[in-house]
C-alpha cells in the first residue's frame, strides 16, 4: 500500500504525460504480481468495489473527531478523503498490507461490516496511506491518468507497441499476471475475449504539394467525415463499440449496437444522423461518455456509423488483404445494413489530384473535414505508419483574436507564459472565445512572453491579465455551440497560427463573425 | 493590561505596541519578518539578531532608537523579557510582567530542531499569547529529515533537470541549506539574489551552510544546472528568472504543502511539508504544557484553537488582530 500511495502522490504533481509514464514504468518495474496489477487496475478503473460512500466516512471520523473541527479542517481541505486521511487519529505503528489483500476485502466486505473495516484499516495506515485507501475504497482515483496513458505505459515498460496492448486489453482482468508475465519476456497471451479490440490503422497528413509525386491512379479517396472514428465487432453474440484507442463506448450507443448485423470487425465514422443529413460534431457530443442514454435523447440524436473499411468478416481475417478487396468485402455487407444506421463513405471518383482538390473545395456536406486518400494495394496495418493512408483536411478555419489572459505553464515551460486566453469583440466588449497552448515556435513563444510581462495589468495567481492590445491568429478546425462558455461557442483544436503584431487590435474579429460559422442549429 | 489596538497588542503600562502593523512610538518585535518587523517606529527593542536583520531589509536607519533586548528590562511599569521562539534566527516570545500578572506573547514560534537558530524555551504564564496559523487537527507536520530525503531522491531520479526550491528568504531558505548539509549534500547550493545578504548574515551568525552561489553566475549554462539544486523566493518562479533552468522541478517548503489543492495551485511538482511553525500537535502540546489561566489568539485559524480550548475547559479567545500574513511560511 504505501508503494501504490506513492505512486499516486507522484502522478498527482507530475505534470509531463512523459514524467507520469516514468513514474507508472518504475512501479510495474519494482512491485510484484500482483500488486502492481492491482495497482493498474485501480488506475484504469477496472475494479468492481463495493462503493463507500462520503456520509459513510463522515460518520466515521466524526466518532473520532469532534464534528466542529472536523468541519473547519473540510472547510480549509476542500477534500473529503483528504481531510480524513490527515485528520485521523494515529493509534498502533503503520502497517503496510499489502493492496491486493486491502482490494479484496473491500470486494468481499457486506454493507455492515463495511464501517469496520474501513475504521480498522485507517487506523493502521500512515496519511498518504489513508487518502491512497479512501481514493481507493470510493472510487474516485482522479489522479491525472487516463486507462489510455496508464496502457502507455505498460507498452514502454515492456517495450512492446502500445496497439497490441491495446488489443489485448479488453480480454484481460485484474491482477493482470499473464499480461505482466509477456512484457517480462514470457510468452503473450492468448486474447479470450469475444469481439476483442483490433488495432486501427491512421494517416498522416498531406497537402497538394506532397500529393504531386504520387501517382493518383494508386491510389482511392473519400470524404474525410467529421464524426468519431470506430471500429465495430460482432463475435459469437458479442456486440462492441470501441474508440479509436480502444476505450469500450458501447453503452453509449444501444441504438446503433442493435443495427450491427453482421458478423466481423468494421472501421467506420460514428456520427448523429437523421436519413439523409448529417448533423454537426456538437451534437454527437451529446451522446459520448454516458453510462446509460434516455429514450429521448435516442430518438433526437439517432447515432449512426458510416464505413470505411473491414478488418474481419465471418472470421475471415482481411487485414492482409489490398484496400480495394476489402472495401469490396465490406460492399457485400451492405444488403443486410439498415440504411438509417449503417451505411458506406463513397468513394470519389477522381483522375487528377486537380480533380481531388477541387471537390476538397467544395464538398457537399458540412459535416466533411476534407478526404481521405488510401494506396489502393495497401493492407491494414496498425498504427500510423506514413504512406498507405494520408488525410487531407480541409483548411483550418481562422479568426484574429486579441489577446487577453496568459497563464505560466510548467517543465520546459517554466517561467513562461505559454497557455494564452483570446477574445473577440461583441459591442465594444471583448468575450473571451477559446485558450491555445501551441501553434508557435520557441522564438514565437519568448516574444509572446515578452508581451505578457510587458503589458500586465492585473495578477491572478498564474494567471495574467493583460493589456488587450496583441492580435493572434487563431487556427482552429470546427466550432460547437456551447451554453458553457460565454461567448456561447466552443473551438476544437484552436492553437496560434501567427502572431498579428501588425494589427491594431481594434480591427480584431467580432463575436458574430465567429458565430456565423456555427453549424445550422437544430 | 494587554489589548489589541488599529496598530497591534498594546500594552499601556510599558506604552509599546507589539510587533505593530503601523509605524508606533515604541515597539517591541519579536521577529524579522516583514509582517512583524515593520520600518518606521519611533523605538525599536529586538534582539540583536532582530535587529541586524531589520537593518539589512531596511536600511542602518530603520526606526529613530533601537535598543538590544538582553535580561529582563523595565519599561513603564512593565517587566519584559525576551526568550527564544524556535521560529527562525532571532526569533524572541515576549514574557510580560506587570500587574502581578504574566503575559507570554509568543510571536510565531516552532518547536522542531531548527539547525538556523535557537530552540523554544517554554516560558510560564498566566496568559499565553499565540498564532494559530497551522490550528486545525489536520496538520502534523512530518520530519524535516524526510522531506530533505525526497528531495535528494528526486535529484538523484531526475539528473538532467535542476530543482528549484521555493522557501521565503529569511529562516526557511537558511534552515533549507543546513539541513541538505545535515543530510550529506555538497555540492554549492544556488541561492537567488534575495538571499544573499540574509544568508551571509546567518554564516556570520556561525550557522553552517556550505558553499553558496549566486543562482544568475554568468559563467553557468543552462546545461550546467542539471542536477543542481537552486534556492529562491517563491516569486522568483514567475519571474524571466527561472527561464535559465532545464525543465526545473518546481519544489516549495512550506507547511501549506500538506494540502494538496495548495501544492496543485501553485504548480508544484515536489512539495515539501517543512514549516517553522508549530503544527497542531505542537501547538495543543504547548498549551496544555504551559496550562495558563487564558489563551489569547492572535492570527490564523483562531476559531478552531478556541474550539479546542473550549473542548479542553479552557478559557480563550481571539484577539482579532488584522495584517499578518499566513501565507508568508
Amino acid at each position: 500500500m504505501q508503494h501504490f500511495a506513492r505512486l499516486l502522490e507522484s502522478l498527482a504533481f507530475t505534470p509531463a504525460r512523459t514524467g507520469k509514464i516514468r513514474h507508472l514504468v518504475t512501479h510495474f518495474r519494482n512491485r510484484p504480481d500482483p500488486e502492481r496489477g492491482y495497482a493498474l487496475a485501480a488506475l484504469t478503473g477496472d475494479l468492481e468495489l463495493r462503493k463507500v460512500t462520503p456520509s459513510l466516512l463522515r460518520a466515521l471520523v466524526t466518532e473520532r473527531v469532534d464534528a466542529e473541527l472536523f468541519g473547519y479542517s473540510y472547510d480549509f481541505v476542500g477534500d473529503l478523503a483528504e481531510t480524513i486521511a490527515l485528520i485521523w487519529p494515529t493509534g498502533a505503528p503503520p502497517e503496510d498490507l499489502p493492496l491486493s489483500q486491502l482490494v479484496g476485502e473491500l470486494e468481499q466486505a457486506g454493507k455492515a461490516d463495511l464501517p469496520g473495516l474501513i475504521a480498522a484499516r485507517l487506523d493502521r495506515l500512515d496519511p498518504s496511506g489513508r487518502h491512497a485507501y479512501l481514493k481507493l475504497a470510493t472510487g474516485g482515483l482522479r489522479v491525472g491518468v487516463s486507462a489510455r496513458l496508464a496502457r502507455a505505459a505498460l507498452a514502454e515498460y515492456g517495450t512492446v507497441p502500445a496497439t497490441e496492448i491495446e488489443e489485448l486489453w479488453h480480454g484481460l482482468t485484474p491482477p493482470y499476471d499473464s499480461l505482466f508475465a509477456w512484457l517480462d519476456g514470457g510468452e503473450k497471451p492468448v486474447s479470450a475475449a469475444h469481439a476483442p479490440f483490433r488495432p486501427v490503422m491512421l494517416s498522416t497528413g498531406t497537402d497538394l504539394d506532397q500529393l504531386g509525386a504520387l501517382d493518383p491512379a494508386e491510389y482511392a479517396a473519400e470524404w474525410k467525415w467529421d464524426g468519431i472514428r470506430v471500429q465495430a465487432s460482432v463475435d459469437r453474440g458479442t456486440r462492441r463499440l470501441y474508440s479509436r484507442t480502444g476505450e469500450d463506448i458501447s453503452a453509449s450507443f444501444p441504438d446503433l449496437l442493435d443495427a450491427l448485423e453482421f458478423e466481423g470487425t468494421l472501421d467506420g465514422e460514428l456520427l448523429v444522423r437523421r436519413g439523409a443529413e448529417v448533423a454537426p460534431f456538437g451534437e454527437l457530443q451529446k451522446r459520448l461518455n454516458r453510462k446509460s442514454v434516455g429514450k429521448g435523447l435516442l430518438q433526437s440524436h439517432p447515432a449512426a456509423l458510416r464505413l470505411y473499411d473491414a478488418l474481419l468478416i465471418e472470421g475471415r481475417d482481411l487485414r492482409a488483404d489490398p484496400f480495394t478487396t476489402r472495401r469490396k468485402a465490406l460492399e457485400g455487407l451492405r444488403n443486410r445494413f439498415d440504411p438509417d444506421r449503417l451505411d458506406l463513405s463513397p468513394l470519389l471518383a477522381f483522375d487528377t489530384w486537380d480533380d481531388l482538390a477541387a471537390l476538397r473545395a467544395d464538398p457537399p456536406d458540412a459535416v466533411i473535414e476534407g478526404v481521405m486518400i488510401k494506396r489502393k494495394d495497401s493492407p491494414y496495418t496498425a498504427g500510423r505508419a506514413k504512406g498507405p493512408w494520408f488525410k487531407w483536411k480541409r483548411d483550418p478555419m481562422v479568426v484574429d483574436a486579441v489577446l487577453i489572459y496568459a497563464q505560466r505553464g510548467h517543465g520546459k515551460r517554466s517561467g513562461y507564459y505559454s497557455d494564452f486566453t483570446f477574445a473577440l469583440w461583441d459591442g465594444d466588449q471583448l468575450v473571451p472565445v477559446g485558450k491555445a497552448y501551441f501553434g508557435f515556435t520557441d522564438d514565437e513563444l519568448k516574444s509572446l512572453d515578452r508581451f505578457v510581462r510587458n503589458n500586465t495589468v492585473e495578477r491572478f495567481g498564474p494567471v495574467r491579465s493583460v493589456k488587450p492590445e496583441l492580435v493572434l491568429e487563431i487556427a482552429f478546425e470546427g466550432l460547437n455551440r456551447s451554453p458553457r462558455h460565454k461567448s456561447g461557442v466552443a473551438m476544437r483544436f484552436p492553437r496560434i497560427a501567427r502572431i498579428r503584431s501588425d494589427k491594431p487590435a481594434a480591427e480584431a474579429d467580432r463575436l458574430e463573425t465567429l458565430k456565423a460559422l456555427l453549424p445550422p442549429a437544430i | 493590561m494587554l489589548h489589541p489596538r488599529p496598530a497591534g497588542l498594546y500594552c499601556p503600562a510599558g506604552d509599546f505596541h507589539i510587533d505593530p502593523v503601523r509605524p508606533v512610538a515604541r515597539a517591541l518585535i519579536t521577529h524579522g519578518h516583514a509582517d512583524h518587523a515593520r520600518s518606521g517606529h519611533g523605538a525599536v527593542l529586538a534582539t540583536r539578531q532582530t535587529l541586524d536583520i531589520m537593518a539589512i531589509r531596511y536600511g542602518q536607519d530603520f526606526a529613530g532608537q533601537t535598543q538590544v533586548a538582553e535580561g529582563p528590562l523595565r519599561i513603564g511599569d512593565a517587566e519584559v523579557a525576551f526568550h527564544p521562539a524556535g521560529h527562525v534566527l532571532g526569533s524572541a516570545q515576549i514574557a510580560i510582567r506587570t500587574g502581578g500578572r504574566r503575559f507570554t506573547v509568543s510571536g510565531d514560534y516552532c518547536r522542531r530542531a531548527n539547525p538556523a537558530c535557537a530552540p523554544f524555551e517554554p516560558v510560564p504564564c498566566d496568559v499565553f499569547v499565540t498564532e494559530a496559523t497551522f490550528a486545525l487537527p489536520v496538520f502534523h507536520h512530518p520530519e524535516p529529515e524526510g522531506q530533505i530525503a525526497r528531495l535528494l531522491a528526486s535529484v538523484q531520479a531526475f539528473p538532467e533537470r535542476a530543482h528549484l526550491v521555493g522557501a521565503y528568504a529569511l529562516g526557511k531558505a537558511q534552515r533549507l541549506i543546513a539541513l541538505l548539509r545535515a543530510a550529506g549534500w555538497e555540492a554549492p547550493i544556488y541561492i537567488h539574489g534575495a538571499l544573499e545578504r540574509l544568508c551571509a548574515y546567518h554564516i556570520e551568525q556561525g550557522v553552517d551552510l556550505g558553499p553558496l552561489r549566486p543562482a544568475t553566475d554568468d559563467g553557468m549554462t543552462k546545461a550546467d544546472f542539471a542536477g543542481q539544486i537552486v534556492i529562491a523566493p517563491p516569486s522568483a518562479f514567475a519571474a524571466t528568472w527561472a527561464q535559465r533552468f532545464p525543465d526545473p522541478v518546481i519544489c516549495f517548503a512550506s507547511g501549506w504543502m500538506q494540502v494538496r489543492a495548495r501544492a496543485r495551485q501553485r504548480g508544484v511538482e515536489l512539495p515539501l511539508v517543512i514549516s517553522d511553525h508549530v503544527d497542531w500537535p505542537d501547538l495543543t502540546r504547548t498549551i496544555a504544557e504551559l496550562d495558563p489561566e487564558q489563551v489569547w489568539v492572535t492570527h490564523g485559524r483562531e476559531e478552531a484553537l478556541i474550539r479546542h480550548c473550549t473542548l479542553e475547559g479552557r478559557t480563550a479567545r481571539p484577539l482579532n488582530l488584522v495584517g499578518y500574513e499566513d501565507e508568508a511560511e
